[in-house]
């Protein structure tokens, strides 16, 4: 079946077309009161495998990343998860012999491509990391602004910005009366949720989260999933997380990653009661990891 | 996105990178310069001559190292044997015996003792000091140890004994200091373990940290050695400024640092000159190979570069 | 227990020998620790006491007087120390801090070793070796000693110190402070610039207020560059004098108003060596010692 622009069609078996996705796609469409038929893939990545010296970390990973929906990426440690995020925005190779071969598209546009600048990428795809991590140097309305500080960008209308970021990840009011104070002066659920405005300032158009919750209490952590509920549709997000029932709570999409390698990938619903691969089966239900 | 390749950043790394260069460079122009500036008179006397000889005449153009050796060779073995124990022992003041706090202020003391300038420690071995050494404690020990050769010939005050005994003042923050990290570094578990057998607190230093430390404080030793031998202000002031090899203590002589700072200013041929760098040079020479075996020594055992 | 009865049993049998080797021992190690702290001070005190007495407005404010006059002071020393330490940062910060960041982030293993390696060789230089390169360098070839020779003298001394402690402190900075700026899309020179290097620059402060104390100090290297002078000089193409060059020359000389100005001049070097000290401390722990 063709369709291969920016628009994915599934084929009357349910599967996707072969050429993309190695993994198929389980689950009965119009029962899913989530998904439509069609819709967009903000980004494809083809055939990555990504290690390090002589070791590979992920290797020839196929799967779409569907716009303005949350995909979860879920396994056990070491699995790779991290080293995949950070091949969306380009961070793994910043690493010492680090190496990537496959290729990722944004929009239909190879990131690695010759002539792309990384740091321009990483505007449009943006990350949140696992430790909260303000920059201590930084007032609260600096941080916010941090992504045009640092890029020497200039930012029209700056307490604007600040507002409007820190409204969106429900700061606002909690901090408005003491923007001057500096970044590491919050409690750690607030922090991150700056850390998420930092990133969210620079308006991209894709959020990377690498286990954004696994330093945080479960209420700070039901905060940030009802952000992510809301950001999503406005914002692609890609979840990394070893918490499964975070990732059944607050994704779309969920792929699941063993020893490097996608082991399946489908809409969370079915992945989490009717998984098709047998080892998806035994880590949903805690046989390991 | 934009599609161009940036070059800023590299322009940034090249500039660190060659900071990092510029270091090395610099170390080796040191040892290139003052090698060629030393070539001279090695060319008229000769490596051999100008190490084993032990005339120092700028009026006939005859220079050789010895004494100049002897003496800071000795002046730092004398340091050395005073402050490593003194040392050692308030290392082990600080980790085993001091409440943490007095701990800490001790290692305040230690490092004020390390800051304090060397021409400063010079005028206080000059005019304090060796007038002491003169009137108290050299009588004293030609008194009770007369009779051996170190202690022979007149009390003057100055010499290698005085030097020497200055020079450990100096070292003693480094030793401290190291050993204490050093002993820092015994797995707890180690020192648990003697605690627990019920051992004094000689024992476990004897019998559980010290083996433990042992080429830990070797390596502090040969560090301090490595300071001690370079030593300049202090050790000119005390030394008694007499070119000769000598037996006794008690004996004026030189060091190679103190016969370039006394006359450099008198050195007015180019051979003279030259016959300075050399002294230099083998003073460059010996305190390289000493600092780099003591970094090796202390790096294998804290794990850590200092 | 077995193990304590065997050792209660041992302390019993051989308790007052090994009583009296304990307190031998303990008697030992604490005369250590009185005779290392003694000469500090007996020295301080003996520099107090003596220096105080020719301390004076005057000694601070005016230039030496022809010699067998008493009165004068040494204010060319003191602008001479302050030009040559001053001048010798301006020229060993920009390498010093560059390379400490250069070693602390590179991944050029073995460039980096070397790099080390050859800041641990040059701080072991005796620093009148160093003052010999520099005036076969600087000197000789234009004939005159000069305060600017005096200044690279100096700033070679400084070089390893401060290269080192900027390594250490950079090394602390955490390393996902620097990620979240890439992330953010910027550049890995702003990343160093206006993140890791203002998080890290109280300890590069303190690192070279602790270079620039222990310089004012240095004498040697000082007799072949600067040379020393009578005269308040302005121009650092002149010989300039410093503090430890006067207390050098006035302790050698044979006359007694000299050498009590020889003290005094100790005692204000000490005091801003010490000072300087004590402020680099307070900047990395917080608070003295």
């Amino acid at each position: 079946m063709g369709g291969l622009d920016s628009k994915m069609v599934l084929d009357e078996n349910g599967s996707w077309s072969d050429r993309i996705m190695k993994a198929s796609f389980t689950g009965d469409l119009e029962d899913h009161p989530k998904l439509a038929k069609g819709f967009d893939v903000k980004m494809r990545i083809e055939r990555l495998t990504a290690g390090y010296g002589k070791r590979n970390a992920i290797t020839d990973i196929s799967l779409p990343i569907i716009k303005n929906r949350v995909t979860a990426i879920i396994g056990p440690s070491g699995c790779g998860k991290s080293t995949f995020l950070r091949c969306l925005n380009r961070m793994h190779e910043v690493l010492p012999e680090a190496f990537v071969s496959g290729r990722v598209t944004l929009d239909d546009v190879d990131i690695y491509g010759e002539d792309i600048d990384p740091t321009d990428l990483r505007r449009r795809v943006g990350m949140v990391f696992q430790k909260p991590n303000p920059f201590p140097t930084m007032s609260i309305r600096n941080n916010c602004l941090a992504g045009f500080l640092l890029t020497s960008k200039k930012v029209r209308y700056p307490e604007e910005v600040v507002e409007r970021t820190l409204r969106k990840v429900g700061l606002w009011d909690e901090v408005k009366d003491m923007l001057d104070r500096p970044g590491t002066y919050l409690s750690g659920g607030q922090q991150q949720r700056l850390c998420i405005a930092r990133a969210l300032a620079v308006e991209p158009e894709v959020l990377l989260m690498d286990e954004p919750c696994s330093a945080l209490d479960p209420i700070a952590t039901a905060r940030i999933e009802e952000l992510i509920h809301e950001l999503c549709s406005s914002v692609t997000i890609v979840i990394v997380t070893h918490n499964m029932q975070q990732a059944a709570r607050v994704s779309h999409f969920t792929a699941f990653l063993y020893m490097g390698r996608l082991i399946e990938y489908g809409d969370t619903p079915t992945i989490f009661t009717r998984p098709k691969e047998s080892l998806t089966e035994e880590y949903i239900t805690g046989r390991f990891g | 996105m934009s599609r161009r390749r940036f070059s800023s950043d590299s322009v940034f790394f090249s500039y660190l990178t060659l900071s990092g260069a510029s270091i090395v460079a610099i170390l080796a122009g040191i040892a290139v310069v003052i090698g060629l500036q030393s070539r001279e008179n090695i060319n008229r006397t000769g490596i051999i001559e100008f190490i084993t000889g032990t005339t120092w005449d700028p009026v006939t153009g005859i220079f050789g190292a010895l004494p100049a050796i002897y003496g800071t060779v000795l002046t730092s073995f004398v340091a050395i044997i005073i402050a490593v124990p003194l040392g050692f022992g308030s290392a082990i003041f600080i980790s085993e015996f001091a409440p943490p706090k007095m701990g800490a202020v001790f290692s305040v003391f230690i490092d004020l003792l390390a800051s304090i300038p060397s021409v400063v420690y010079g005028l206080f071995g000059l005019f304090t000091f060796a007038p002491f050494m003169r009137e108290h404690v050299q009588p004293l020990l030609q008194g009770a140890f007369g009779n051996l050769p170190l202690f022979q010939g007149p009390p003057l005050g100055v010499g290698f004994l005085t030097a020497g005994i200055v020079l450990s003042i100096m070292i003693l923050p480094i030793i401290t200091s190291v050993s204490r990290e050093v002993l820092k570094a015994v797995p707890t578990p180690e020192r648990e373990a003697g605690i627990a057998l019920g051992l004094t607190r000689f024992e476990l230093v004897r019998g559980v940290l010290f083996p433990s430390s042992r080429s830990g404080l070797f390596g502090a030793t040969i560090l301090a050695l490595g300071r001690a031998l370079g030593e300049t202000m202090a050790v000119t002031m005390v030394i008694g400024n007499r070119y000769e090899i000598s037996s006794s203590l008690f004996a004026p002589g030189h060091t190679l640092s103190a016969v370039i700072a006394n006359e450099f200013t008198e050195a007015g041929t180019p051979q003279y000159l030259s016959a300075l760098a050399g002294l230099a040079l083998i003073l460059m020479g010996i305190t390289l190979l000493v600092n780099v075996i003591a970094r090796i020594l202390v790096l294998r055992i804290t794990g850590a570069t200092r | 227990m077995k193990l304590s009865s065997i050792s209660r049993k041992l302390l019993r049998i051989a308790s007052s020998k090994r009583r009296f080797l304990n307190s031998l021992f303990s008697l030992g190690v604490v005369l250590s620790a009185i005779l290392v702290v003694a000469p500090l001070f007996i020295i301080l005190v003996s520099v107090a006491i003596k220096g105080g007495r020719a301390l004076n407005l005057d000694f601070f404010l005016s230039l030496p007087k022809a010699v067998g006059e008493s009165g004068g002071g040494i204010a060319h020393a003191i602008v001479g120390t302050l030009f040559m330490v001053g001048t010798g940062l301006l020229f060993s910060i920009p390498i010093g801090v560059a390379s400490g960041v250069f070693l602390a982030t590179t991944s050029n293993k073995r460039l980096s070793a070397i790099v080390r390696t050859s800041a641990d060789c040059l701080a072991g230089v005796p620093s009148i070796v160093t003052g010999l390169f520099v005036y076969a360098l600087l000197v000789v070839p234009f004939k005159r000693f000069s305060g600017f020779a005096g200044a690279v003298a100096l700033s070679i001394i400084m070089l390893p110190t401060i290269t080192r402690t900027t390594e250490e402190v950079v090394r602390m900075v955490p390393h996902d402070l620097f990620e979240s700026a890439i992330a953010l899309g910027a550049k890995r020179w702003q990343a160093v610039f206006r993140v890791v290097l203002p998080t890290a620059s109280r300890g590069i402060l303190a690192g070279f207020i602790g270079a620039a104390s222990r310089a004012m100090g240095e004498t040697a290297p000082l007799m072949f560059t600067a040379f020393g002078s009578h005269f308040l000089n302005l121009n650092p193409f002149e010989p300039v004098s410093a503090i430890p060059l006067v207390i050098f020359n006035y302790a050698i000389s044979p006359y007694e108003d000299w050498q009590q100005k020889a003290w005094a001049a100790s005692l204000v070097l000490t005091f801003l060596v010490l000072g300087g000290i004590i402020v680099s401390r307070r900047l990395v722990y917080g608070r003295f010692g």
